[in-house]
């Protein structure tokens, strides 16, 4: 692994403790009272707070995910190269895209 | 700075064997195990027990040692599993239930039953820096290394290293990785990157880093686990991974500030 890339998985790693503390600790907390989806949509609609949070728990995560797979992948796989790494930029991209659109999706919705 | 002999976690356990007893003996040797039948004596090491079946049973039987009395690192093996420096290690400390089994020391091609070739370990020394580079002029007075510098102390826990590869040997990394350099390399190196009078630190920075280096350790610590000498390689690895960190970041910064100048 490349220094930078240990860099940006440790950096990213940071970010993750604590976006996925609060992301499932406030899902406990929403569930708890009973919220209905349509009152948790509410909630978040129109909210930059919560989009600017899941925004950064999106990249953070499609930096850390695809790093920690690349390594798994050489180790169990034997798979190496260019053809690896291009792989792993498409997996980042797709976590970006998907992880992006669930959060507009609830924003705007 | 050696480790207990292993005699020490006995707990109270009798290390006389009683009269008469008997020792199975199980050694891996042409893609099979061989098993042999050895008496038990008082303060039998393993390296007693190879001995023995050479000279009384089977004088084909090949393995390795010199100084028989763990200064050299050349007795090392698989014993019951676990890498181990046969000479410091007792049949009483590690035999369950009077049986034992030998093989040679994994993660090396073997040479001839418990002889393995040691090239790739020493390999991978040479390409982790392992050599102390002078620089090109050399020096013109003595270095003076305070002994409680931070840097010194950091050289002092890794230096004992003897090349025995039992650390090598224990790593599940190199398993995986065979490009893996191993703890034994990269704590050389880190002994390295603090020596004050060392000039090639960028280089060897350089080397231990990628896929092969440093970043690839997963800290499962089983060679400072197995490490007959109480050395931590894993503690030096971490060391190397942040030193490594922070150069990558400064040629990172280094390059931005070349380009906007």
């Amino acid at each position: 692994m490349n220094p930078l890339l240990y860099v940006a998985q440790r950096g990213t790693a940071v970010i993750l403790a604590v976006a996925v503390a609060v992301h499932l600790g406030t899902i406990l907390y929403a569930v708890r009272g009973g919220l209905t989806a349509g009152e948790i949509l509410g909630r978040t609609q129109g909210n930059r707070a919560f989009l600017a949070f899941y925004g950064v728990f999106v990249i953070a995560a499609a930096i850390h995910a695809p790093i920690g797979l690349r390594s798994i992948l050489r180790e169990w796989t034997g798979w190496r190269g260019r053809s690896l790494d291009g792989a792993m930029l498409a997996v980042s991209a797709l976590l970006v895209v998907l992880g992006l659109r669930a959060a507009l999706a609830v924003y705007i919705a | 700075m050696n480790a207990p002999i292993p005699n020490a976690a006995l707990n109270g356990r009798a290390v006389e064997p009683a009269t008469g007893a008997m020792l199975t003996v199980r050694i891996r040797r042409d893609g099979g195990f061989q098993t042999f039948a050895v008496a038990r004596r008082p303060a039998q090491t393993i390296l007693d027990v190879v001995t023995e079946i050479q000279r009384e049973q089977d004088p084909t039987l090949a393995y390795r040692f010199a100084c028989r009395v763990g200064m050299c690192g050349s007795c090392a093996m698989m014993v019951n599993g676990r890498p181990r420096w046969t000479c410091r290690t007792r049949v009483a400390a590690v035999a369950a239930s009077d049986g034992l089994t030998l093989e040679p020391l994994r993660n090396l091609p073997v040479v001839k039953d418990l002889a393995v070739d040691m090239e790739p370990f020493f390999e991978k020394w040479t390409a982790a820096h392992g050599a102390f580079e002078p620089g090109d002029a050399p020096t013109v007075d003595f270095a003076v290394v305070a002994p409680d510098s931070p840097e010194r102390r950091a050289v002092d826990a890794g230096i004992e290293c003897i090349n025995c590869g039992v650390c090598y040997a224990a790593c599940d990394v190199v398993t995986w990785n065979p490009d893996y350099l191993g703890p034994a390399a990269l704590n050389r190196a880190w002994t390295l990157v603090n020596d004050v009078r060392d000039r090639g630190r960028e280089a060897r920075l350089e080397a231990v880093s990628g896929d092969a280096g440093c970043q690839s350790c997963h800290t499962h610590m089983s060679c400072t686990e197995s490490c007959p000498k109480a050395l931590a390689p894993t503690f030096a690895i971490a060391g190397l991974k942040r030193e490594t960190a922070k150069a990558s970041l400064r040629r990172l910064g280094a390059r931005r500030f070349r380009r906007s100048a």
